[in-house]
């Protein structure tokens, strides 16, 4: 149970697909304009790498390993296309907003990562747990940019207005400029953070090995 | 002639695509460390992408179009971009070697990117002409090769400059990406 909870965890924020792992970026920047598109865009790749690792897991033992990757692909366009679909029909406006940026959900490196370095060598609930749990992690990361460029750009969140009449918008965190910068600013954050965590991770081990060392010298001293 | 020339001008600098679109990112930062390379980079997106929006647009008015197969236009642009460029390469190494040597290895990175497959799916989107499904190519691919060109010159500036410790490496080039981004938005008041 515990080992399940880790494959799925691991996707969420120790390998997050944006933050961390840089794949997948050029969604990211697009469609996180409003909340909305960036929920829908989360949303249908978590789906897509979800089903498509299921997918992969099935069939590992019967794909040659010299064709894996094209098939890899064409079980990705498929899903995709399948996605495709039902949005179409269910949220016409939803799929006129993402417009392009959903067809290229087919090349996105995370997917293809996923089902090569993990689906293709593991059992069915254990790849659906990893795509479940890389999806989540990428669905969270657009969230909180979405968040961040819809509030300082629009004043709204989901489209409520949470600043009042009197606040102005800066309209360039919308445009594709903010965007590349508010990028630029997260990494530099997650990078700080990590680093933060890790020195203080290395200073709790010299404690503990000190504290054990002391402990180790009073047994010594007490024989 | 002059609905051509515009089409050109704004895939190139209004419309550009990694700065406006945000298409090709993964190569653009990738790359963009080495000048040399990214003018490699850049010439192999142009003809990689001019050739396979050709072939896709035959695809596509010639097949799935007539046969009402439309729906399933994103699994045949994706084998036929990945299966063009492995043929491409096979084709360079065999008959080329010195082009393979100095290029060989961008094709591997292009196989399945978002840029080449961008095109050929906005060609067929806007309903452009093969004429112009080819002008809108060589426009996009040039555009991307002046983005990438312009960022490596900047990144190689870059390393006489004291950046802050946590912006080093890519959180930097993201904000150089913005400001070149901005610059580029003046272009969006052009009328042509």
């Amino acid at each position: 149970m515990k080992e399940l909870w880790q494959i799925f965890s691991k996707g969420l924020l120790a390998e997050n697909p944006i933050f961390i792992l840089a794949l997948s970026l050029c969604p990211a920047l697009a469609v996180t304009t409003t909340v909305v598109n960036g929920l829908t865009m989360g949303l249908t790749v978590t789906f897509v790498i979800s089903t498509n690792n299921v997918v992969v897991s099935i069939i590992r033992h019967w794909v040659n390993p010299k064709v894996r990757v094209p098939v890899y692909i064409t079980s990705i366009a498929t899903i995709v296309t399948v996605a495709e679909l039902v949005l179409q029909a269910y949220a016409p406006d939803l799929y006129k907003a993402l417009g392009i940026y959903l067809d290229l959900v087919v090349v996105f490196a995370i997917i293809l990562a996923r089902a090569e370095v993990f689906a293709s060598k593991n059992g069915v609930v254990k790849s659906f747990l990893d795509g479940f749990g890389m999806g989540c992690g990428f669905t969270l990361a657009m969230v909180i940019i979405s968040v961040i460029r819809e509030l300082i750009g629009a004043g709204t969140i989901l489209g409520m207005p949470v600043f009042g009449a009197d606040y102005n918008p800066m309209l360039i965190m919308i445009l594709p400029p903010g965007a590349f910068m508010l990028i630029g600013y997260l990494v530099a954050a997650n990078k700080t953070w990590n680093e933060n965590r890790e020195k203080k991770a290395a200073a709790r081990e010299r404690e503990a090995a000190k504290a054990a060392r002391l402990a180790a010298q009073e047994k010594g001293a007490e024989a | 002639m002059a609905e051509y020339f515009t089409l050109f001008i704004s895939a190139v600098l209004i419309n550009n695509f990694v700065l406006t679109k945000f298409l090709g990112l993964c190569i653009f930062f990738g790359i963009s460390k080495n000048l040399s390379a990214s003018v490699g980079m850049g010439m192999a997106v142009t003809s990689v992408m001019t050739m396979s929006s050709i072939l896709a647009w035959l695809l596509y008015f010639f097949i799935l179009e007539p046969f009402h197969l439309t729906f399933l236009t994103t699994i045949t642009f994706v084998v036929l971009t990945a299966s063009f460029v492995q043929l491409l390469e096979l084709v360079i190494k065999k008959q080329a070697p010195a082009l393979y040597n100095m290029w060989g290895i961008y094709l591997l990175l292009i196989a399945t990117n978002c840029i080449v497959l961008a095109v050929p799916l906005l060609n067929v989107e806007n309903s452009y002409s093969l004429l112009k499904s080819i002008v809108f190519a060589i426009g996009s691919g040039l555009g991307f090769a002046l983005a990438i060109i312009l960022m490596a010159s900047l990144r190689e500036k870059l390393a006489y400059a004291n950046v802050p410790k946590p912006l080093q490496g890519i959180g930097v080039a993201f904000l150089l990406a913005g400001m070149l981004s901005l610059a580029f938005l003046g272009f969006s008041g052009m009328k042509i």
